[in-house]
């Protein structure tokens, strides 16, 4: 008799929680609603943090639009479509993560995970290459500009500055989101995720197409504005 | 007060009524098993908590510690104003001296003050949940914090940054004191803000108790929640201002330099895009706690309930279309100084409906003159004096003539100071029961409060006149004639400095030594207090709350008055008598 009754007086803590849903959640449904809710608000601070820098780039190129139009031309378009393509093919392998997640194919989901780690690397790689052959021009931003080959144009070193600092805020998301995947890849290499839970990898997924989006829009505005 | 027949068989529902009663109580008398003593025991436990109520807790060692700073600087302000120039401090350590208490008071106190302090510790139990969505986001939040304050400190002990809270350019890029640890650290803080704003937000969605519906939440969340909304949308915005400052100081990108086809203009139009809405994080959770003290010490349901909690939603959104008004004389457009007058009047809108309804919330209700409800009065009386004033400084040719002068200081320490600072103080007297499960001594605070009161209106109010006469802000020295009305203002200061020291001797007395009580000492109906001990036990509430009526349904509902049945320490008594 004693073991109907103790069920009752504790309620609440009796109905089962499997060990991926925190003691404070009702139940799984609402901890996955919760976490995805979170990662789109965050997302919003992402798109206001990037907007300072998008305004700035309205301002400037309204203010400037000669010296925009002059100075993206020692950008070289090719690599910027090339890391487009890297990226967009990142988010596809990412989505097929979670799909195959969903689907509890855990194994094909970690080859995904890891295909979108190299694509990430690659991009960093490209944009290495990009970094390295303008700091040996001097094609850099404000005081440290020392680049000869746009003498005609007035103040080129305002669209390296715009440049330097929405590419390297940019890549600084790309490094972050790389730390993030090698993060969700041994948890599920150690078999963590499954088709019950896999929050973790679905909200980073988002995290990860918003910095894919933020290149797509990059990409145009500053290789493309022939 | 109207009470029928069938408010009273709601009160004798008593196995409601009982979920407040303790299973147990210790040997000091407090409920067992409490949060403070039974989540983990050693300072360990603290600093890994996840508990909402902990990590309030430990908010509140820390931000008081800022604003014990950032009082020191502000009496020192004045100290140095009882004459012309020169009595403390020379002219730069005067510059550092304001900066510091600007920005400490701004960034490492009053924005985190009552989302991070109170608002951590009781959003979750008056909406009836276990604890914040993410509470380990909540804690890296308080760490996040810690990082912070470390920056600005760094700053304060080397060469504390002389810019004003501001970080105008060009200045801000020249000068040679530590302004990009100062800078660096409202950056990092601005992190734990977002964090603290992300986790309310998805916290309402998301975990609100069966019934209880957004239009049952207690005011105080709808005020938590707009004010997260402010903190998710403006912080990346002062983010990225400062980042490029920082940049601009460091590598000299030249956004912000003339010099480099640059604009020092831009700067204050993105720091004002922050920090007008930031003004207005620092307001509102202010107005929740008056909402829920007005009720529960007139013991009458609000008044015009919707229109209270919407005018919160109504702030926030028109607080982003306002800032231009920092900038009536920075060089904007004609037409854009216009059109920014004319929404800042709107704020007005919003602002004085609350005011009305606290007001007519007080017609004919029953009012109990306790200790929290006393610094609600005085935030009636000092916040409308300080939105009044602001309608002044939104007239275009008034703020020609009173723009950067002690007219200003007073306004917004009206606003800052009278408003979110009683509020603030009023809800820590509110709720300090139900953090401690014991009562602070009603005379003392009382005497602390009118300290602060007459303190407060000495200071600021001689500014306004101060102002008018046409006295600048920021000024080391000033004219002779002056003096007095100067000296006058610091004796205020030294009145208000002695009124907080009072207050916070009370407090923490009463925090290890006060008398214990019940669950309920005030009579309220919100859930905080009807459904939970004093103090909480670790997971809140004995079972998920059910939400059988509003929270201010005093025409529905008499509250029970619990007091501690035999705990053996102190006597019984209700705090309301």
């Amino acid at each position: 008799m004693a073991d109907s009754v103790a069920p009752a007086a504790t309620t609440e803590h009796a109905h089962s929680h499997p060990d991926y849903v925190q003691h404070h959640f009702h139940d799984a449904t609402q901890q996955r609603e919760s976490s995805k809710f979170g990662m789109w608000v965050f997302l919003v601070t992402e798109v206001l943090f990037f907007g300072g820098l998008f305004a700035a780039y309205a301002i400037y190129h309204t203010w400037h639009p000669e010296t925009f139009h002059d100075a993206h031309k020692v950008l070289d378009w090719r690599l910027g479509m090339l890391n487009t393509f890297v990226l967009i093919t990142s988010s596809l392998t990412f989505a097929l993560s979670i799909r195959y997640l969903q689907v509890d194919k855990v194994k094909v989901a970690l080859y995904n995970l890891i295909a979108t780690f190299v694509l990430a690397g690659t991009f960093m790689v490209v944009k290495y290459f990009e970094y390295a052959h303008k700091f040996h021009l001097g094609q850099l931003p404000g005081k440290y500009y020392t680049y000869t080959g746009l003498e005609e144009t007035v103040n080129p070193h305002v669209f390296f500055s715009i440049y330097f600092m929405m590419t390297g805020l940019h890549g600084l998301h790309v490094l972050i989101g790389m730390g993030v995947i090698v993060w969700l890849i041994v948890r599920t290499a150690k078999g963590h995720f499954h088709s019950q839970y896999y929050n973790p990898v679905e909200v980073s997924g988002l995290y990860w197409h918003l910095v894919d989006l933020i290149w797509i829009f990059l990409f145009p505005l500053l290789y493309l504005i022939a | 007060m109207a009470v029928n027949n069938s408010a009273t068989t709601t009160v004798q529902d008593a196995p409601r009524s009982a979920l407040a009663v303790p299973a147990s109580r210790d040997s000091k008398g407090l409920p067992h098993p409490n949060y403070l003593s039974d989540g983990g025991k050693g300072l360990w436990s603290w600093l890994t908590t996840v508990d909402h109520k902990r990590i309030g807790i430990m908010y509140l060692i820390v931000v008081m510690a800022m604003f014990f700073v950032g009082g020191i600087y502000a009496l020192l302000i004045r100290a140095e104003h009882f004459a012309p120039g020169g009595q403390l401090m020379n002219a730069d350590q005067y510059n550092q001296a304001f900066t510091m208490h600007g920005a400490i008071m701004t960034f490492l106190f009053i924005i985190p003050s009552i989302p991070a302090i109170l608002g951590n510790f009781v959003l979750p139990l008056q909406i009836g949940a276990k604890d914040v969505a993410f509470p380990r986001l909540n804690l890296a939040s308080w760490y996040v914090y810690m990082f912070g304050a470390a920056f600005a400190v760094y700053s304060l002990v080397t060469n504390a940054a002389d810019t004003g809270w501001t970080f105008y350019t060009p200045y801000s890029t020249e000068t040679g004191t530590a302004v990009i640890s100062m800078t660096l650290g409202a950056f990092i803080l601005g992190f734990s803000s977002i964090f603290t704003g992300i986790n309310f937000i998805v916290t309402v969605h998301k975990l609100r108790a069966p019934g209880m519906t957004w239009f049952k939440m207690p005011l105080m969340v709808w005020a938590l929640y707009a004010t997260a909304i402010i903190q998710v949308l403006a912080t990346p915005i002062l983010g990225i201002t400062l980042l490029l400052l920082i940049l601009e100081r460091v590598f000299g990108v030249g956004i912000f330099d003339p010099s480099m086809g640059g604009d020092p203009v831009l700067y204050q139009h993105f720091f004002w895009f922050y920090s007008h809405p930031a003004v207005y994080i620092m307001i509102l959770p202010g107005m929740g706690i008056i909402s829920d003290l007005i009720a529960t010490f007139s013991h009458r349901k609000i008044f015009g309930y919707k229109f209270v909690a919407f005018s919160s939603l109504a702030i926030a959104l028109v607080s982003f279309i306002v800032w231009g008004h920092h900038m009536f004389t920075s060089g904007q457009s004609e037409f854009a100084v216009m059109l920014f007058s004319f929404i800042t009047f709107m704020v007005g809108i919003p602002s004085a409906i609350k005011v009305f309804n606290w007001t007519t919330t007080l017609y004919k209700g029953s009012i109990s003159f306790s200790v929290p409800m006393l610094y609600a009065l005085s935030f009636l009386f000092k916040f409308t004096i300080g939105g009044l004033t602001g309608i002044f400084l939104g007239a275009l040719s008034v703020d020609i003539h009173l723009h950067d002068t002690y007219f200003i200081v007073a306004h917004f320490h009206y606003v800052m100071v009278g408003g979110t600072v009683m509020a603030f103080v009023g809800g820590l007297h509110y709720w300090w029961p139900k953090m401690f499960g014991r009562m602070y001594n009603r005379t003392a605070a009382t005497i602390a409060w009118a300290f602060v009161f007459v303190g407060f209106n000495v200071t600021f109010f001689t500014q306004f006149i101060l102002g008018s006469q046409g006295m600048p802000r920021r000024y080391w020295t000033f004219p002779e004639e002056f003096t007095r009305l100067h000296g006058f203002s610091s004796w205020g200061a030294m009145i208000m400095g002695v009124g907080f020291g009072l207050m916070a001797i009370t407090l923490a007395w009463a925090a290890f030594r006060g008398r214990v009580v019940g669950s309920n000492p005030w009579g309220a109906l919100t859930l905080e207090w009807t459904h939970a001990t004093s103090p909480p036990e670790p997971h809140n509430f004995p079972a998920t709350p059910d939400v059988a009526h509003g929270p201010y349904d005093y025409d529905k509902v008499i509250p029970r008055v619990d007091e501690p049945a035999n705990a053996g320490v102190g006597h019984a008594r209700p705090a309301n008598a």
